[in-house]
Formats: C-alpha cells, sequence, structure tokens
C-alpha cells in the first residue's frame, strides 16, 4: 500500500469493503483455536476449501478459518453464516455432505446439530444453544466472525473506528476520563482501575513512556487471553493504540508465552497489516501522532507475569520480581514510565470508546463494570471460554452454561484465580462473580480460569498441586516464598502418604500467613490462598487424611487400593489383559482378584473396565 | 564446528548483537538445535561481551530452555489444573515407568525426551500429552504404551 491513508480514506475502505460482504454469500466459518487445532480443524478446513473448488462453488459460498468460538467441547466446530447454523464435532467424512445438504439445498443435517443436554432438543442457531445463550460476548463475541489474518475482516465488524474517532475529536485526558468513566478494571487479576492507571503513567515526568500488553497468562486452566491475540489480534492492537495516544508512548510491547506459537504468529501478521493500513508507525492516519508495536517472547517462567518481573524481561534479563514503589508507571521499562495491562483490558478499551462510558458501566456490578471472560475447565460438560457480566453468579456459570458436572457426579467445589486464588465450595454457589466478592471468599478474580471439581476430587491433592506449582516456580529472591512454598507443600504431601501429624493443619495455617506477610511480590503474597481456602472449607478433608489415613476422594495413592468388586465383575478379562505387573488373575467369566502386592495402582484397570467393577478404597 | 558457528553467528546479527535481544537469540538457537550447544553460549557471551554466567543464569532460569540434548521425539505431558484433575498425574507415571525416565531426563537410545507444561490451553482436550507437536486428547493410561511404539517404529526425526 503506497499511499498513506488517513481517517477518511479508511472510512471508504470500510464502507467498500461492506459493500462487498452484503452479497448474498454463505460464509463456512470454521473454529480455529488452539483446541479446535488439537482436533484437527486445519484438515477440515482445507477440505472444505478444496470440496468447493471442485464443486466449483466459489459463487456462492466461501471458507473462513476464524478465531476461537469458545465452544472447545464440541470443536471442531463449523458454523455457517448469515443464519448461524451450529455444526459441532465436523469431520472430514461430513464436509460432503454439508456442501450438498446445507449449502446447496439449504437443508439442515440433523446430526451433526448440538443436542441440549437437559432436554435432549436438537439445537440448530449458534445463538440458541444454552452455552452461549447466557452469554453477553462483546469482547469475545467477534471472533466467530472474522478470519485474524485478515485485517479487512476486523474492518468489516467496525474495527479501528474507535481509534478514529478517538483521533478526530478526542484529546488524551479525554480519553483517560472516559476510561476511568467506564469504571474498567484491569482483568489480569488484581483489578486496578485501569483509567487511573493510565493518569498516573501520563502524569509521570519524562519524555520517553512505554506501553506493555501483558499476555504471558501463566495461570493453569486459564487461556482467554490467548484466544484473544490469537482470533482477534486487532482488537487489542486498537485498544493499545487508544492507549499510547492517552498516555503519550511512542512504543509499547506485547509479551507473549512461548507456549502460544498461534498467537505469537496471529499478532505478528496483524502487527505488519495495522503498518501497511497506516494504523501503527509514523503519523498514523495521517495525524502527528506516532506509535509502534514490538514481540517479545517469554520463555516459561510464571512469576514473569508479575509486572516488574514482566519489564525485566522484556530487557532481556532474567525475570525475577522487584521491590514497589517505584511503580512501572514511575520508573518501568529501562527506566522510563511504563503502562501494564493485560490483552484482555486492552480489548474492551475500543468497546468502551465506541459505545461510550455510560453504556459500559451499565454492565456488571457495583465496584466492577463490564463483562470478564473465563475459562470453564476440569469437571464439566461444556468446556470452553464464557463471557458474562460481571455479578453472574457461579450456579449460572456452571450450570445453566457450563451443562453441570459430567456422569451425574456432584459439584464439589470451584477454584478460581489459578494459583494465587482459591476454592470456592459448592454451599457459595450461589456467590455472584465480581472482584469484591471472589476476595472475600478467600481467592481471587485472578485472569479468570475456573476449575470445576466434582466429588473425586481430593482438596487435599489440590492444595499439594499448587503448592508443588508454586514452589516450582518461585524465583528464589525472598526466604519466605522460597521456604515457605516448600515446607507447605512437603507438609500437603506427607498429609497426602498417611504421615499427617496432629498440629500440622495449624502449622500450615501459621507458614501460609507468614508466607504472604514476608514476601515481596504478588506470588509469594497470594501463595497462602490455594492453602488457606481448603483449609478453611474442607477442613474435615484433611483431618481425615491425617487422622484416618483415609482420602474419601479416592485420589491420594498411598491411602487408597483397588479391589474388584464381586456384584458387578463379568470376568470379562479386559483389566487382566492391561495390567502392566500382571497383578489380577482370573478365568473368563469368573471372578477376577486383584494381587495387592503386586499391585502399582497405576489406575489402567479402573479406567478400562466397562462394568465399573473396580473399586478404590 | 564452523558450519554451526556460522549458524549461530547469523542469529546474533539477525538480532543486531543487542542485549535485550539475549532471550530471543536463545529461543532462536534452541529452535535450530532443539537444545542450547555449549560452544554456541560461549560465542553468544563473547559476541555480546555478556558474561557467560549471566547467558547461563537465563538459561537456567527460563523453562522452555534445555542445556542437555533432547531425544529424537519430544514428550510433554501436560499438568494444567484442568488436566490434573482428570487425572494427568497418573499418565506422566504410566510414561515415566514405560520409558524407565523421569521427567527431564532422555532415553538411552536417544529416542525420547520426557518433559512436563504447565498448561497448553487446551482444556477440554485433557489430559493432554503432546509428542512432536501433535496434540493427544483424552489421554488413557492404556493408550501411552501404544503412543510410544507408533513413535519409536517412526523414522522421521521431530523437526520434519
Amino acid at each position: 500500500m503506497k499511499e498513506k491513508i488517513k481517517i477518511k480514506k479508511l472510512e471508504k475502505i470500510r464502507s467498500e469493503i461492506s459493500r462487498e460482504r452484503k452479497i448474498n454469500k454463505t460464509c463456512i466459518t470454521i473454529c480455529g483455536g488452539t483446541g479446535c487445532h488439537a482436533y484437527g480443524c486445519i484438515k477440515v478446513a482445507q477440505t472444505f476449501v478444496d470440496e468447493i473448488k471442485k464443486q466449483n462453488l466459489q459463487e456462492i459460498a466461501e471458507v473462513r478459518t476464524t478465531g476461537c468460538h469458545g465452544f472447545c467441547e464440541r470443536g471442531p466446530i463449523v458454523v455457517i453464516q448469515p443464519d448461524g447454523i451450529f455444526y459441532q464435532r465436523i469431520q472430514l467424512k461430513d464436509i460432503k455432505e454439508v456442501i450438498s445438504e446445507t449449502i446447496i439445498n439449504k437443508k439442515i443435517i440433523e446430526r451433526l446439530l448440538y443436542i441440549d443436554l437437559k432436554t435432549e432438543e436438537k439445537i440448530i442457531y449458534e445463538n440458541q444453544v444454552p452455552f452461549y445463550k447466557k452469554q453477553k460476548r462483546i469482547i469475545f463475541g467477534n471472533n466467530g466472525f472474522i478470519d485474524p489474518t485478515e485485517i479487512k475482516d476486523y474492518l468489516a465488524v467496525n474495527g479501528y473506528s474507535a481509534l478514529a474517532s478517538v483521533l478526530e475529536s478526542m484529546t488524551p485526558q479525554e480519553v483517560i476520563e472516559e476510561i476511568k468513566k467506564s469504571g474498567l478494571r484491569g482483568r489480569g487479576g488484581a483489578g486496578f482501575h485501569t483509567g487511573l492507571k493510565w493518569e498516573i503513567t501520563s502524569k509521570s515526568p519524562g519524555e520517553i513512556k512505554y506501553i506493555v500488553c501483558n499476555c504471558d497468562e501463566g495461570d493453569p486452566g486459564a487461556y482467554m487471553d490467548r484466544s484473544l491475540l490469537e482470533g482477534n489480534p486487532h482488537s487489542v492492537i486498537e485498544g493499545m493504540i487508544i492507549g499510547a495516544y492517552a498516555i503519550g508512548a511512542k512504543e509499547g510491547f506485547i509479551y507473549v508465552r512461548d507456549e502460544y506459537p498461534l498467537a505469537v504468529e496471529n499478532i505478528t501478521i496483524a502487527i505488519e497489516q495495522a503498518r501497511e493500513y497506516n494504523l501503527l508507525g509514523k503519523n498514523i492516519l495521517g495525524t502527528n501522532f506516532s506509535f509502534d508495536i514490538f514481540i517479545s517472547k517469554g520463555a516459561g517462567a510464571f512469576v514473569s507475569g508479575e509486572e516488574s518481573a514482566l519489564l525485566a524481561c522484556i530487557e532481556g534479563k532474567i525475570g525475577i520480581p522487584k521491590q514497589r514503589p517505584p511503580y512501572p508507571a514511575q520508573r518501568g521499562l529501562w527506566g522510563k514510565p511504563t503502562n501494564i495491562n493485560n490483552v484482555e483490558t486492552w480489548a474492551n478499551v475500543p468497546i468502551i470508546i465506541n459505545k461510550g462510558a455510560s453504556w459500559y458501566s451499565q454492565i456488571g456490578t457495583k465496584g466492577s463494570k463490564g463483562t470478564k471472560i473465563f475459562s470453564l475447565v476440569g469437571k464439566i460438560n461444556n468446556t470452553g471460554l464464557v463471557e458474562v457480566p460481571m455479578g453472574m453468579t457461579l450456579r449460572e456459570i456452571i450450570f445453566d452454561i457450563g451443562g453441570g458436572i459430567p456422569g451425574e457426579r456432584e459439584f464439589k467445589a470451584v477454584q478460581t484465580g489459578g494459583p494465587s486464588g482459591g476454592c470456592i465450595p459448592k454451599e457459595m454457589i450461589d456467590l455472584p462473580i465480581d472482584y469484591e466478592s471472589l476476595t472475600q471468599a478467600g481467592s481471587m478474580m485472578g485472569s479468570g480460569g475456573m476449575i470445576v471439581m466434582d466429588e473425586n476430587t481430593c482438596m487435599v491433592d489440590v492444595a499439594k498441586y499448587f503448592l508443588n506449582f508454586l514452589r516450582d516456580e518461585s524465583c528464589g529472591k525472598c526466604l519466605s516464598c522460597r521456604e515457605g512454598t516448600q515446607r507447605m507443600w512437603e507438609i500437603v504431601t506427607d498429609i497426602s502418604e498417611g504421615k499427617g501429624k496432629k498440629g500440622d493443619i495449624e502449622l500450615l495455617e501459621a507458614l501460609a500467613e507468614a508466607t504472604r506477610d514476608a514476601s515481596m511480590c504478588g506470588l509469594g503474597q497470594t501463595a497462602a490462598n490455594p492453602v488457606l481456602s481448603t483449609i478453611r472449607y474442607f477442613r474435615d478433608e484433611f483431618e481425615i487424611h491425617i487422622k484416618e489415613k483415609k482420602c474419601p476422594a479416592g485420589v491420594c495413592i498411598n491411602l487408597i487400593h483397588y479391589s474388584i468388586s464381586k456384584e458387578f465383575c463379568t470376568g470379562c478379562m479386559a483389566c487382566l489383559k492391561v495390567c502392566p505387573q500382571n497383578a489380577i488373575s482370573g478365568e473368563l467369566k469368573e471372578l477376577h482378584v486383584i494381587d495387592q502386592t503386586k499391585c502399582i495402582k497405576c489406575g489402567a484397570c479402573f479406567e478400562t473396565c466397562k462394568f465399573d467393577a473396580i473399586k478404590i478404597e | 564446528m564452523e558450519a554451526e558457528n556460522l549458524k549461530v553467528n547469523q542469529v546474533i546479527e539477525k538480532h543486531h548483537r543487542e542485549k535485550k535481544e539475549l532471550i530471543a537469540i536463545l529461543q532462536d538457537i534452541q529452535a535450530e538445535y532443539n537444545y542450547l550447544p555449549q560452544e554456541s553460549l560461549k560465542l553468544v557471551a563473547k559476541s555480546l561481551r555478556v558474561p557467560l554466567i549471566d547467558i547461563i543464569g537465563l538459561a537456567t532460569f527460563y523453562r522452555a530452555f534445555s542445556l542437555k540434548r533432547r531425544g529424537k521425539h519430544l514428550v510433554t505431558a501436560c499438568l494444567g489444573t484442568a488436566c490434573h484433575v482428570r487425572g494427568a498425574p497418573m499418565i506422566l507415571d504410566e510414561f515415566k515407568r514405560k520409558l524407565n525416565i523421569q521427567v527431564g531426563e532422555t532415553t538411552k537410545d536417544n529416542l525420547f525426551t520426557l518433559e512436563t507444561v504447565n498448561c497448553l490451553g487446551a482444556c477440554a482436550l485433557g489430559p493432554i500429552a503432546v509428542i512432536d507437536n501433535n496434540y493427544f486428547g483424552q489421554m488413557k493410561i492404556r493408550k501411552v504404551d501404544k503412543l510410544i511404539k507408533k513413535f519409536s517404529s517412526d523414522k522421521r526425526s521431530r523437526s520434519e
């Protein structure tokens, strides 16, 4: 593109694109998120493209690989637009039929439809699927319509119009006021007010300022930031450009986790396209404002998500946190004032500008405005990313959207906030989710992971899991965190192995508090949460492990043994064949027996038995 | 060695010999060799005028870097929370038993290296194992042995 695009020209390009798109053409959209990638969506998309070419249907249909649709459980997902026909778990063998029946004959193929878990009704349209129905997808909704590697798709959904109106009619201070008025708070975890953060950075003395987009997303079980960066990268870029204008930054950095190759690829392409369209670089859209974005790839360290550590990483150093103050807003990258926001926070900015702060602040609760994307994972029927207004109850999220717990097992707890968060028990299922309520419950918002646990999840094991994670990821700078997480892990490991002693719980509580009080950064300060919240709500489970040397959920290997039930065993020999230790004996159609001296508790028999005859005691 | 020096030098030049690019340089070297050969680190230290100890510090701090040569196939078990509650530790244990190595080790025949990752963000498929960038979702204990056998007989190297 040789001509430098200005604001008016951008609007012209946009109307041209919309005119082209209005032609009545069917669009087969295929979810291209990482989850669907793992299911093989690339082959599905390619087969659609090949088949359409072969049948010479380019005039009536096109294929688009889009960002993540969120309903990962049902991938590969295919949605046929403009009607929004929702086909799930599409296999290569289904493709010819989709083309001949749905694209050409306009008929619905029933077996590819989603079946409502409650009513067993078949559902045709995407927006009618219960998983989507209760969501409010203002940030995430466009993912399903756009090819993230194609800037025109973003322009077609009104992309970069917020930037154009900011550059045309708002002063930097007005932008900051608008964001402040919207009530937007940081989506990365701590929930600091975004507008206020911008203001502090903009008022910090100094000519050179930086902004940073944090996509380190280290919380296990949380992947909404990746899906945004991967599925709608231009919305993040647009948010950053507006932020840079408000704050007065000339350069920005996107820090992406090394484990997210597709996100890196898509954001790299998007930045290049934005430069081509004069949306990044010198004199953006013909104004006096110049700004550019660079990518910095992480190398795998959870603690690097902490802002001072993240800045060290961008500078090419070891990502260890520093004492704050000075905060990054005062002294950040290379000593200059730096504003750091998380991916989802940046993606909220264009929406707020376009729809207005008063519209935005009507969504949510008193203290927490807007929507939040959660990743609903673990023991849940509908695994996926869900975007809901702040203040929705856990019950609505887990049962209405998530479809409840598989296999009619009982819901036990939900873990939020990653390793810094805590477990919320079933008694609190009607808790409305916002920053304050989660903190009061002993957990936190974090980046939005929600790991659902059922009766077969052991809370001692969960505490052990997070402590192991934290002791491994602790950078070791503060003694309280380095030794505290290690010692707590040792105690909980002992409890899980039947070596727990009276007084262990109290010692854990004391250690957790000391770790929290004496550590410098967020990792250590919140390391107590997974321990304290599990003890607070599931103390009896810890006590049973200690006193009775039993694991009620049947998880802690040293406290369980496998046996075969007389009642259910059919003598099919399936378990006998998979046992790696030859510990199971028995004849065909006769009761099998496990030799406890040989059994290594690998669980292969339990997983194989189709008759629920293997019992954990 | 000459040819290898050339490759490493190309990487260093690509990043303009800048110290702030150190992590990116190490990532590119690792992409080339699947680990960080000692000689290459010495070369980086010399070119960027950074003490070797600082480079080793970086390389050992970040999880993605390996100072040891990895096997032909890289097996990664996801240990994210969602995979954990769905039984990931038992899958990992089975890999350890079947490969007869611990996490971070390579089998004697140099075929497999076993590693773990904290979350791949493909939680719907949990528990997940990844072998040479191929995702295997809803892993079962009994699938482990079959997968290992499949890749043992696979003649291709993982870069192909």
